[in-house]
């Protein structure tokens, strides 16, 4: 089981790292023949902007979009808002894996940025969750399943072979969130 | 210094997502959106860029609130801005602006000879200049999240960059390799706290991200301080002292994603007009250069 990073620019080496700790093999992507060698793929956090305008000069949009109707995506922070299917503040595109409304940005500005102990239904030992200008999901589709909740918000959500994370579970030593996503891919 | 105290960690964690990107220097609104629609991962507003400074001369401050206040507005990415070296009052301003990051920067005049802000203080992360590997510890020692190697910002050359990059990579690699006394050594060479010593000796890297600034003019350069080391790029006169600054732009966003596919790199270098013109550092008197400040 190989899982793929997208490296094209954020904290790709953290959660390639993430991956390894949860005992995964994990690679770089960057092209569309390093997507052809990946069972799932990770988006990590970086800017949504960036890697936007970068897969479209690549011409990786399309194909990460129909990688995303046969194998399993897990997106943190910038990657929740590719991921999603409607995007606010400002709207820009995105790859519409997932039925999500994503506010980027909604906490506010760096300095807003925060670490809180969460739980969750299936997360029964609090999980540190690492906001780092964070978006806000201010919407899921019927068929998403919201893991985990902060202020009310949904912060860890996922949809079929899909997931997404508003925080940054790659910045912390907790294997949970990873092996989750490792336990789709595992499944196709 | 406590490297798992959450507010640290929150610093550092917005460096780590800027990380294989380009931050560009920008003096309005309208060259942020160029810049932002070019694929930087953040913006680093100024006065003046450090081609213009070096030309005109006088004191280089901290941009104006106005022209800050408006790219922020202007654009969704990060926002940066910086404060001459010592002024902890410009950078108690840039808080409560709530720029994402200030860089404490020897582009600027600086105000204090001796000091360097205690940026331990502030929410807001920091970035700062460093030359060699003394310099960026005694930095972090700070309280800078994340450091960048200084070049000669203005320059458009990149010898620089390339001299001080691999001035911190071949002397983190020499660390690795000592023993626990003879580290005490090395932190009174380097004029270091011992505790950083000892964390880049047992880890081969710094604490924080390292990236690398100051002569990146094409993406060729960008490429070469990437493979060098540097995790990310700072580009400051470089694209709009350029011919067609959107389009140099793009193509070392390209290059810094790109650096080790050489395929990609020649695509990023065609057809991209004239670049900055430059300058030998050699040539320049040593009270011209700005490297040389801070302490």
């Amino acid at each position: 089981m190989r899982i793929g990073v997208l490296a094209l620019q954020g904290d790709f080496e953290a959660h390639r790292k993430a991956l390894e700790r949860a005992g995964a093999e994990a690679v770089e992507v960057r092209t569309a023949e390093d997507l052809d060698t990946v069972d799932g793929l990770v988006i990590p956090g970086g800017e949504s902007t960036t890697m936007l305008k970068l897969l479209r000069a690549e011409g990786l949009f399309e194909r990460l979009a129909r990688f995303g109707k046969h194998k399993p995506v897990f997106g943190t922070c910038a990657g929740a808002i590719l991921l999603a299917n409607d995007v606010r503040s400002p709207h820009q595109e995105s790859l519409g894996l997932m039925n999500l409304t994503v506010e980027r940005n909604a906490y506010g500005r760096q300095i807003d940025s925060r670490i809180v102990q969460l739980r969750g239904e299936e997360f029964s030992e609090p999980l540190e969750a690492v906001f780092i200008r964070a978006p806000i999901i201010r919407g899921v589709g019927p068929e998403a399943r919201v893991l985990m909740e902060y202020n009310g918000d949904p912060v860890l959500v996922e949809q079929g072979r899909h997931m997404v994370a508003t925080f940054h579970p790659e910045l912390t030593a907790d294997s949970r969130v990873h092996n989750r996503f490792l336990e789709k891919v595992r499944q196709g | 210094m406590n490297y798992l105290d959450e507010q640290f960690r929150l610093k550092v964690g917005l460096a780590e997502m800027l990380k294989g990107g380009v931050i560009m220097d920008v003096t309005n609104a309208e060259q942020a959106v160029i810049a932002e629609k070019a694929g930087a991962s953040a913006v680093m507003a100024l006065e003046r860029v450090p081609a213009d400074i070096r030309k005109e001369g006088g004191v280089a401050r901290m941009a104006p609130i106005s022209k800050i206040r408006e790219i922020m507005g202007a654009v969704s990415i990060p926002v940066m801005a910086k404060a001459r070296i010592g002024h902890f009052m410009e950078a108690e301003i840039l808080e409560a602006l709530k720029v994402d990051y200030i860089d404490e920067s020897e582009v600027l005049t600086p105000a204090d000879e001796e000091h360097h802000i205690d940026k331990r203080r502030f929410k807001t992360p920091f970035v700062c200049g460093a030359r060699n590997l003394g310099e960026a510890l005694r930095r972090i020692a700070e309280g800078a999240a994340m450091i960048r190697t200084k070049g000669e910002a203005g320059s458009g050359n990149i010898v620089e960059a390339v001299r001080h990059m691999r001035t911190i990579q071949k002397e983190m690699r020499q660390l690795t390799v000592l023993g626990k006394e003879e580290l005490v050594a090395e932190s009174k060479k380097h004029q270091a706290p011992l505790e950083l010593v000892e964390y880049v000796a047992g880890h081969g890297k710094l604490p924080v991200p390292n990236f690398s600034a100051g002569g990146v003019a094409t993406p060729a350069d960008a490429a070469l301080v990437m493979r060098l080391g540097a995790e990310a790029v700072f580009v400051g006169s470089g694209i709009f002292k350029s011919d067609d600054p959107e389009r140099r732009a793009k193509a070392i966003v390209k290059a810094a994603t790109y650096y080790k596919d050489p395929q990609k790199l020649l695509e990023a270098s065609e057809e991209l007009g004239i670049g900055m013109f430059g300058i030998d550092v050699a040539k320049l008197p040593e009270s011209e250069l700005l490297q040389t400040r801070g302490w």
